[in-house]
């Protein structure tokens, strides 16, 4: 009865297509804004930060990222674990060869960057689908990582192959190196999402993302009522890496500070944020916030409870997390294709009709 | 009487005009197996033309060739007096020619009024950073858009189910937003293949109404494949016959009616 | 004759040999595939728990012996018999017909109209899940296999090419043996899906599901007996990697290996996955002793994944795989 819509009419299309049209909805996201920006940041600590928050919102980008190909568009994709490779070599070059210019700026032009790979590597969508597409991206995966662990440019020569993030400040504080406070790196990532999720869903609810659900659903009749495939595709393939190259350039410069490519952006971390977003909803923005803060939390929960809490060795914890992560896998997909989204969304409509049944 | 170039006005007063869609010695092949051999007709401005025969004659082929979707091995495909050159099926939509399908070809994965503003993806323009920002071109047009898409829907009377998720539609009604996201582009050429499957007596009589009201209102020319007959005779102005791939008739619902060809290979003759 | 060509026959025999044991993991792909329409993501690690298994009955394990010993703070470990391998691939194969029944009736009896995407996804999720299992069952570190086959430089090869081009090959008899089983292992199935009454149902679930269930066919049945047959195959093949590196996590990326595979061969097809196989094998092992050098090595990474992109831009459908028409 708190939670409703009776008496709120919509008297032109502008407000119909509001992404928040229940005024509930949208005071709760104000709040959520305002939790957020002005209060986490003074209660913040290193281990908050460093174990929840700034892989929760990184990792929502990179699902962001690939929902809007895989999700919205229907190109599956196993590249992200590479592509993300190419955000964090791309901000890495551009800082060291570029240390004026401020890494906020190089972190968009990482992504603009990645933008760019993703394209070269989403030319043969237009051939080949499904399956086959999907293993095509494996092609861009294995060899970018091979790529940057071979090509000695891309770690500027560096003995140990390793590439490490050099200190950048912004308005006087420091955000990248290991001397950045917990709330300069949260404000960091948490302005990147929030940007993120506001452009990804302008571009998703417009004719752009009708393109790409229309190529999903169905490409042969999109085509035939005037879809061109080939804009589509790469369009998602390009607007999807560039948030996912997003998303490395933060991981490496902002979150981790030193990487090694095989172990960090490897075929593993590919099937991480496919997990997130079918888990928490494919073509969902929220989704890729609940997938990630699942599978984000999951594993600090496990830990807490098992090697914290019982005792139990960590290889012990680390068997029961794959085992829990695929079961889940299997019992949304089973239960629940549309993911933690759907489930949001159906006690949405049941919190409408709260008290009354129908 | 009729003047075959400038066209004619019907007995209900409906303005019948010029060729709009020319199909010349159109033959189409898959591998071993001739689809079409050597048929040509023509569509007139305004006009229901209807392409009828028994299952296999190569109607909905031919459909695809109007599509755009098949390129013929032989002949050629004149539209509003052009020649098509060879161009992608997303092309051939841009210039103005709409379809409906057999079996149903809707995006399941999005709402009715989704669907239905697919149709106008052709003419969205708004570029891709104006979108992300959703502010100025973007929203004008969303909004533009929406309108003429609401017309459609009013039109079709499906506004109650406007938000609903297509797949959960029943069969006629998702025949109805198939309808609707063709319109929805203000074709200039509207085709339809077999619109009234599957549907029962009253269902039929509707979709029959809004296919008049389609030709009536807008004066939008159509070419349905169609196999109910009585539908077919009421409906249509002209109509193409086929059968194995080849034409065995061309011209009025009467004309056809008495062609001994077209009894013999689909009509049949009633018996005492 | 040149020498860098004696070495490039020896690469390419080599290679020959490595695409056997690819398109070994290919086949348990295949076979799922065509009677289900799965494209299953897990073979791979099925392929390296049936290993598992079969190492831990032979050597007489307790299962989950970690978790029982975190619980209980016990200290157990194995039982202290060993069996002999024949019994234990005897035993193994039970454990995964009965992995093949749960498959079957827990996970893909709920799936049963879903897209083709998210049953992929459901085996991405199965292969996650049987990773964790087999680690909690049988421990995580590294086992040595060895189930009697013959390992080691084959010494008459070694001879003979010495004595023809002054270089003795090093052809290992494991492969030779390894080669020998997947020929008849391939002939064995086919003869079964092409004469067997079982097989022809296989091949009718294949073709259509719901034609299979209106003669008669049980879906369930015929399920379950795929992923068995598809589980002895990752049998085969995971004794067959698991004698030549050992029992070790990344038995399981091989599953990553066989998709360039079936890209090149076909999805639909047993001889497409042989011959993408060999095509792989070869084309890896000849790449990287022909250009790797220039390049920084260890091509094999990425090669042949790059070759099957290449050569499904030309052909969509692989070279024996079945032609995708879309209709309207």
């Amino acid at each position: 009865m708190f939670y409703r819509e009776a008496g709120d009419f919509k008297t032109s299309y502008q407000d119909d297509n509001q992404t928040f049209p229940i005024k509930f909805d949208r005071y709760r996201y104000y709040f959520v804004l305002f939790v957020a920006f002005a209060i986490i940041p003074f209660m913040i600590n290193d281990y908050w930060v460093n174990a929840v928050f700034l892989p929760f919102l990184i990792y929502t980008i990179a699902a962001i990222g690939l929902n809007i190909l895989t999700g919205y568009c229907g190109q599956v994709s196993l590249g992200t674990g590479g592509f993300m490779a190419v955000g964090a070599y791309a901000v890495y070059k551009l800082m060291t060869l570029f240390p004026e210019v401020n890494v906020l700026i190089h972190i968009v032009l990482a992504g603009v960057v990645t933008a760019g790979v993703g394209v070269l590597f989403g030319l043969p969508s237009l051939r080949i689908k499904g399956f086959y597409l999907a293993v095509a991206t494996l092609a861009a995966q294995f060899f970018l990582v091979w790529m940057f662990n071979r090509v000695p440019w891309f770690y500027n020569y560096s003995a140990s192959g390793q590439i490490s993030a050099p200190e950048r400040t912004f308005l006087g504080e420091v955000i990248t190196g290991p001397e950045t406070e917990a709330w300069a790196a949260y404000l960091v990532c948490l302005v990147f999402v929030t940007l993120s999720a506001i452009l990804a869903r302008n571009l998703t609810r417009g004719s752009l993302g009708r393109k790409w659900m229309a190529i999903r659903d169905m490409d042969i009749a999109a085509e035939i009522i005037g879809v061109n495939p080939l804009g589509a595709k790469l369009s998602a393939f390009a607007i999807s890496s560039f948030f996912v190259g997003v998303s490395g350039a933060l991981f490496f410069a902002v979150y981790l500070g030193a990487v090694e490519v095989g172990e960090v952006f490897g075929i593993n971390k590919s099937f991480l944020v496919l997990f997130m977003i079918i888990i928490g909803g494919l073509g969902s923005i929220f989704g890729s916030f609940a997938g990630a803060a699942f599978l984000v939390l999951l594993p600090v929960f496990l830990k807490n409870v098992l090697v914290g809490g019982l005792g139990w060795p960590t290889d012990l914890a680390a068997h029961l997390e794959f085992m829990i992560v695929g079961g889940l896998i299997i019992v949304f997909l089973i239960a629940e294709p549309h993911g933690l989204a759907q489930l949001w969304r159906v006690t949405k409509e049941k919190l409408r009709l709260w008290p009354f049944p129908h | 009487m009729l003047d075959q170039e400038k066209g004619y006005v019907t007995v209900d007063g409906r303005q019948i005009g010029g060729t709009v869609m020319d199909m010349r010695n159109i033959t189409l092949r898959f591998g071993g197996v001739t689809a079409i051999k050597d048929i040509s007709f023509d569509i007139r401005e305004g006009e229901i033309r209807a392409i009828i025969g028994p299952n296999g004659a190569g109607k909905s082929s031919m459909l695809n060739v109007i599509s755009g979707f098949y390129v013929p091995q032989e002949g050629e495909v004149f539209f509003r007096g052009q020649k098509r050159a060879p161009m992608r099926p997303y092309e051939v939509a841009r210039q103005g020619i709409a379809r409906t399908f057999q079996n149903i070809a809707l995006f399941e994965g999005m709402s009715v009024l989704d669907n239905v503003m697919t149709g106008r993806l052709t003419q969205m323009k708004a570029g891709i950073l104006s979108q992300a920002l959703w502010r100025g071109k973007a929203e004008k047009e969303e909004v533009e858009n929406r309108e003429i898409c609401e017309k459609v829907i009013d039109f079709l009377e499906i506004q109650h189910i406007r938000k609903t998720p297509v797949a959960r539609l029943p069969y006629g009604l998702k025949k109805r937003v198939e309808l609707a996201r063709a319109l929805a582009s203000e074709p200039k050429l509207l085709l339809l293949d077999e619109p009234m499957a599957g549907m029962n007596v009253e269902e039929k009589e509707d979709m029959s109404r809004f296919i008049l009201d389609v030709n009536d209102e807008f004066g939008t020319t159509i070419a349905l494949i169609e196999h109910d007959m009585g539908v077919v005779m009421d409906l249509s102005d002209r109509v193409v016959v086929m059968d194995y791939g080849r034409k065995i008739g061309d011209g009025t619902p009467d004309e056809v009616r008495n062609n001994q060809e077209v009894i013999d290979a689909y009509l049949g003759v009633t018996h005492d | 004759m040149p020498d860098q060509l004696i070495y490039a026959m020896e690469v390419f025999l080599n290679g020959l040999m490595a695409g056997v044991l690819y398109a070994l993991v290919a086949l348990g792909f295949v076979l799922i595939y065509k009677a289900s329409g799965i494209f299953n993501y897990a073979q791979g690690v099925m392929a390296l728990f049936s290993a598992m298994t079969l190492v831990g009955l032979m050597e007489g394990q307790v299962p989950f012996s970690h978790l029982i010993n975190a619980i209980l703070g016990t200290q157990v470990h194995h039982f202290g018999w060993h069996l002999p391998a024949v019994l234990g691939i005897l035993l193994t194969m039970a454990v995964m017909v009965a992995l093949a029944w749960l498959v079957q009736v827990v996970i893909f009896r709920h799936l049963v109209n879903q897209e083709p995407i998210i049953l992929f996804m459901a085996t991405i999720g199965l292969a996650y899940f049987m990773e964790g299992f087999g680690d909690l069952m049988w421990g995580s570190e590294i086992k040595k296999l060895d189930v009697g086959l013959p390992q080691g430089i084959n010494l008459w090869i070694d001879e003979t090419t010495f004595n023809i081009f002054d270089y003795g090959f090093f052809i290992d008899n494991l492969d030779i043996v390894a080669t020998i089983i997947a020929a008849l292992l391939v002939g064995v199935l086919v003869a079964f899906s092409q004469y067997t009454k079982q097989g022809r149902a296989m091949r009718a679930v294949a073709d259509d599901h719901q034609a299979a269930l209106s003669v008669g066919v049980s879906l369930s049945f015929i399920w379950v007996m795929v992923w068995s047959v598809a589980g002895f195959v990752a049998l085969v093949a995971g004794v067959m990697w698991g004698t030549k590196s050992g029992v070790q996590f990344s038995l399981s990326l091989i599953a990553l290996k066989a998709l360039p595979v079936l890209m090149l061969g076909g999805f639909t097809s047993i001889p497409g996955a042989i011959v993408g196989g060999l095509i792989i094998g070869v084309g890896e092992k000849l790449f990287e002793f022909a250009i790797g050098p220039i390049i920084g090595g260890a091509t094999e990474n990425w090669f042949a994944y790059v070759l099957a992109l290449v050569f499904l831009v030309f052909r969509p459908q692989g070279l024996f795989g079945d032609k995708i028409i879309e209709r309207v």
